[in-house]
């Protein structure tokens, strides 16, 4: 199995070192607060059904880029207001995995959401974030394919 | 959406409107506390004043799978500044299904000043009513509570097995996927996994998100919740009712319906719900 993408492990590492949950709840939410919707240029609304993460109560849509070399940027959108753990992920994913080769990508386990957000998630939660990680891993493989033709 | 007192609830004190927790934000007798699904959302913006009760940290049992006790529950309102006389108003996420959730809880020790918010976040926010990232503070009270009272709103499986004897009525208000069997649990989710799928016999599906209306999150009228628990479910004013879902939360939401909104007298959640059902061995499962 390929390793981690760098700039995933780099971030896992970075939380693990927070072990307060209040302390990584605040730092969860400054990451929401960074988030950027995806660009006009790559989708505009009514986004298309093909995007939207299944079983996501945020209603979360993955898009992606392709770059020349056949990696993948990652962009995101979330329709309801109070997804904030929905954002949180959407910006690790998006910075840790855009540009990463797509290999990797496709091998990211999904249970990466459980290291993110730790154990406590509710199955409703669980799914919608576990959802948004596993489409980005589809993309993954596709692109992965992609470059091997 | 009509006003609380106009939808023929048999309590409507149980409910308040998002304009009377506005008027009752600086109200010494009241506290107002998120319960959310979402454990990012209170610290991202809440009612100014509202402090947070958490489902996985304050409402339950640290080690076994149980809810706390009444050292527990004295410890939590102690922190959160409540006395016997202050009238709690819950409200949260998804629904108010949290909300409810932690609303029963507080039953169990018959904190019986409680209320929730019709509408929770979703209507608040909606309307573009203010919110704050301040955490609160409040002296600590004394709370002195009584003893978990486990018998009257709670049912243990051996009730339930007894229940399912006598075919007395049930609710189960997963979807209609969980009910049937169809699925049994997420392969990525430890948490919540379950041997065998399907329902416990007798049990009616009806989903608990039906019970609100969605584009606001407010509970449906009287006449509307009638129409699902008693001409779709078959329950009757004045049953026995158990309701159930898969870890006792969902069934909170519905079990605040039929016992604050339809006057139902006797109506007990089963916190075991489907991860202690669907993982017993021997005991009757309905496809």
């Amino acid at each position: 199995m390929p390793d981690l993408p760098e700039k995933l492990a780099q971030t896992l590492d970075a939380l693990a070192l927070v072990p307060d949950r209040g302390e990584r709840i605040q730092l969860l939410i400054d990451l929401a607060d960074r988030f950027e919707e995806v660009p006009p240029r790559i989708a505009q609304r009514p986004f298309s059904s093909l995007n939207l993460v299944p079983a996501c109560e945020s209603q979360a849509y993955v898009f992606n880029e392709p770059r020349p070399d056949g990696s993948l940027d990652f962009h995101f959108a979330v329709e309801n207001p109070q997804g904030v753990s929905a954002k949180a992920l959407a910006v690790i994913l998006e910075e840790a995995l855009s540009g990463a080769p797509p290999e990797q990508v496709a091998a990211v386990p999904q249970d990466i959401i459980y290291k993110i957000f730790g154990n406590e998630l509710s199955m409703g939660k669980s799914m919608g974030l576990l959802g948004m990680v596993g489409m980005v891993k589809d993309l993954g493989r596709k692109a992965a394919e992609r470059r091997r033709r | 959406m009509s006003e609380i007192k106009d939808r023929g609830y048999a309590h409507p004190d149980a409910l308040v409107s998002t304009d009377w927790v506005a008027e009752h934000l600086k109200d010494p007798h009241v506290r107002i506390v998120e319960s959310n699904e979402d454990p990012l959302l209170y610290p991202s913006g809440h009612i100014a004043g509202a402090v947070e009760v958490d489902w996985t940290r304050d409402l339950n049992h640290p080690v076994r799978r149980d809810y706390l006790d009444r050292e527990g529950f004295e410890k939590l309102m102690r922190r959160l500044g409540a006395g016997r006389d202050t009238t709690v108003v819950f409200y949260g996420d998804r629904n108010n299904w949290w909300a409810t959730y932690a609303f029963w809880v507080f039953q169990l020790f018959g904190h019986d000043k409680a209320k929730v918010m019709d509408g929770g976040r979703i209507k608040w926010t909606k309307e573009g009513r203010p919110l704050t990232r301040e955490v609160p503070s409040y002296p600590a009270s004394d709370y002195k509570a009584p003893e978990r009272d486990d018998k009257r709103i709670r049912a243990y499986r051996d009730q339930v097995l007894r229940h399912v004897d006598k075919h007395g009525r049930m609710i189960d208000v997963r979807s209609p996927a969980e009910y049937t069997g169809e699925r049994l649990h997420m392969d990525e989710y430890p948490n919540e996994g379950a041997l065998r799928g399907g329902h416990i016999p007798g049990a009616a599906n009806i989903p608990w998100a039906r019970a609100v209306n969605p584009d606001d999150g407010t509970f449906k009228t009287a006449e509307e919740l009638r129409g699902l628990y008693e001409r779709e479910a078959g329950l009757k004013a004045g049953d026995d009712v158990i309701v159930y879902c898969r870890i006792g939360e969902r069934s909170s939401h519905t079990w605040f319906a039929l016992t604050h909104l339809l006057g139902y007298g006797q109506v007990r959640n089963y916190d075991g719900s489907w991860t202690e059902w669907g993982n017993l061995v021997g005991v009757p499962i309905e496809r």
